[in-house]
């Protein structure tokens, strides 16, 4: 695109965000495609840099299990284990190299208390019991005769970012600052149907969930959330769930902090009361300025952050960009993104592809004209409750400096004279 | 109706009338009601869950001294001498002043606002190398240490299924629910 085009498509006074019809015309990405000109001699056509070997020799063969291309082997989850532990910690997924809103099954975060189980199908049962009429177990040949469901959802640790309450800056990826969210196809049996199988006892509100691992890890849910959108999942992008995600079956809670879907699920225990366990009291509670406690914020905020350009990366020179970046809500659709280029000064609405899914990732878009002077840029995403993102500034102002979870506030990247690109806090 | 709008809903009047004869639901699909009733052993074996009315603690009991030795043994080499300086989890603060208050450090004695919380988490997570491996006298024992290392019990202390849910925790009164009114 020359100069003079992209100027036309400029929004004024915004720091060069281009206008969302650059997109339903696909103008902007379209670059020139080079072709060969007639009457190339057959000396010529094997030339390697004119036309590369892989067109002349016979390619590799089927493979029962596709890997990917050997070219891409750096894009990697994050690993950070806690001290004299493999088990205990997080891998983040790299936001900054993906595309799309689906995260593959390879690179999905994980969270895990004490490792991966090396669980035997044959051999786990699901046990629901507690203030039920039948206590029953079920394994994963009986639920698969199960009707399932399948549904495209986010699952978000609610730790997830918070080094960005960090007092300076910390200069790491968008993988690595916010990477504690992935989004998959998950499938599996809603829970309503193997609770009212049990049938549950009027008097009872909560249901504690247990994993089977070597922490058992173990949370208090709401029963109203089981019976209206708990699944049972069984599996992740349309294959069995991967062992670092629970196999052969966790709890999956639609829009709700990631601890509560809890991994590896062995037990759910129907009861009046929540347990108090360790991970919703002493962690996963959110302190207050005023030095409260809440237990139980469980729906993830709604959230945006730009993957690209992110910190880490570097324009190469001034022109043509798309910026991009992901939004979700823990309380249902996203309902239009808004991008700065000018640090929050302007915000101009970002294309989203389709499709627009409650409760988990929605990818958006928008075009830029870098001039290639001082920028910083931001999103901020707005969901169909009519929820705003907010500033960090107004998240810091409202849950305070000793808040640790659910840190749901506007990322800005700042784009520096030489193209590097930053975290900052504006 | 046009021809084709008749024939398409004499079509659909048919598929309807086969779904029903064929015992097919599409809106409302039926559960094949394949759980097995579990036995109360095998729900013994497992329930470890453990309310913070004292519903769940087992039979059993264990003093600060013996949870002295047993944190020589089991715990000082990932916590720290006295729950404190290690390489994980700070678990002991210098006086039981409520976190809600002092701020700080937040540890098991001026944070967690249930005796019982300790109990259960012990028993299912703890130690880490060895999870289980404790039987429930310890994990007694190792609670009633802990307290009294936080300064929420005193010296000569004895836990046990009556005494734990009697234990006041000094930041308790600091929580509040925020289910279900708290929006993100």
């Amino acid at each position: 695109m020359r100069d003079n085009e992209a100027k036309a498509l400029e929004l004024p006074n915004t720091n060069g965000l281009l206008h969302r019809r650059v997109f339903l015309k696909g103008g902007a990405a379209i670059a020139s495609i080079p072709f060969l000109a007639a009457g190339v001699s057959a000396e010529d056509r094997s030339a390697p840099d004119l036309v590369p070997e892989w067109t002349r020799e016979p390619g590799a063969g089927m493979s029962p299990y596709g890997d990917r291309s050997h070219h891409e082997a750096d894009v990697q989850r994050n690993v950070v284990s806690q001290p004299g532990t493999v088990g205990s910690g997080a891998s983040r997924t790299p936001l900054q190299s993906l595309e799309g809103m689906i995260t593959p099954n390879s690179l999905h975060f994980e969270r895990h208390h004490n490792g991966v189980p090396e669980i035997d199908p044959k051999r786990h049962q699901l046990l629901i019991h507690g203030m039920v009429k039948r206590p029953l177990t079920f394994d994963l040949d009986n639920l698969g005769r199960y009707p399932m469901v399948s549904k495209m959802l986010f699952i978000e640790c609610s730790g997830n970012s918070a080094a960005l309450l960090a007092e300076n800056p910390v200069q790491a990826s968008v993988g690595e600052l916010h990477g504690l969210v992935s989004c998959a196809n998950w499938a599996g049996i809603p829970l309503s149907s193997l609770f009212e199988e049990a049938g549950v006892d009027p008097a009872a509100h909560w249901v504690i969930a247990e994993g089977a691992d070597a922490a058992l890890m173990s949370r208090s849910i709401p029963l109203e959330k089981i019976m209206d959108d708990g699944l049972l999942a069984l599996y992740q992008n349309g294959e069995r769930l991967r062992p670092e995600n629970g196999y052969p079956m966790r709890l999956l809670l639609p829009g709700w902090e990631g601890n509560m879907s809890v991994k590896w699920l062995r037990r759910l225990k129907v009861v009046s009361e929540p347990a108090m366990t360790k991970d919703e009291t002493s962690k996963y509670s959110d302190v207050r300025p005023d030095g409260k406690s809440l237990l139980f914020t469980f729906p993830m905020g709604v959230k945006s952050v730009i993957t690209s350009p992110s910190a880490g990366m570097a324009l190469r020179d001034k022109g043509i960009y798309q910026i991009t970046g992901l939004a979700w809500s823990g309380s249902g659709r996203i309902q239009r993104v808004e991008v700065s280029a000018d640090g929050g000064a302007t915000w101009s609405e970002a294309a989203l592809d389709s499709p627009v899914l409650p409760k988990a990732m929605t990818r958006f878009r928008m075009g830029w004209n870098w001039s290639g002077g001082p920028a910083v840029l931001q999103s901020r995403a707005i969901d169909e409750t009519g929820a705003v993102q907010p500033s960090r500034e107004a998240w810091l102002a409202e849950r305070g400096r000793n808040a640790v979870y659910h840190y749901n506030a506007i990322q800005s990247w700042q784009i520096l004279q030489n193209g590097d690109v930053r975290n900052v806090y504006v | 109706m046009s021809r084709f709008a008749l024939r398409l809903s004499m079509v659909l009047m048919l598929s309807a009338s086969a779904a029903h004869a064929q015992n097919l639901s599409p809106a409302a699909p039926l559960s094949p009601q394949l759980g097995k009733v579990a036995s109360g052993e095998l729900v013994a074996a497992w329930d470890m869950t453990i309310l913070p009315s004292g519903d769940g603690l087992p039979q059993g009991s264990g003093t600060t001294e013996t949870g002295a030795r047993l944190y020589l043994e089991h715990c000082v080499a990932c916590h720290g001498e006295g729950g404190v300086g290690g390489l994980n989890n700070v678990l002991v603060s210098d006086e039981p002043r409520p976190f809600g208050e002092t701020g700080g450090k937040r540890t098991v004695g001026n944070y967690w606002p249930y005796a019982t919380t300790l109990f259960d988490y012990i028993r299912r997570a703890m130690p880490y190398s060895h999870p289980q491996s404790l039987d429930d006298n310890e994990v007694y024992a190792l609670t009633a240490y802990l307290l009294y290392r936080n300064g929420v019990v005193p010296a000569h202390f004895e836990a046990n299924a009556s005494a734990l849910p009697k234990v006041v925790m000094p930041n308790q009164e600091y929580f509040i629910r925020a289910y279900p009114d708290w929006n993100p």
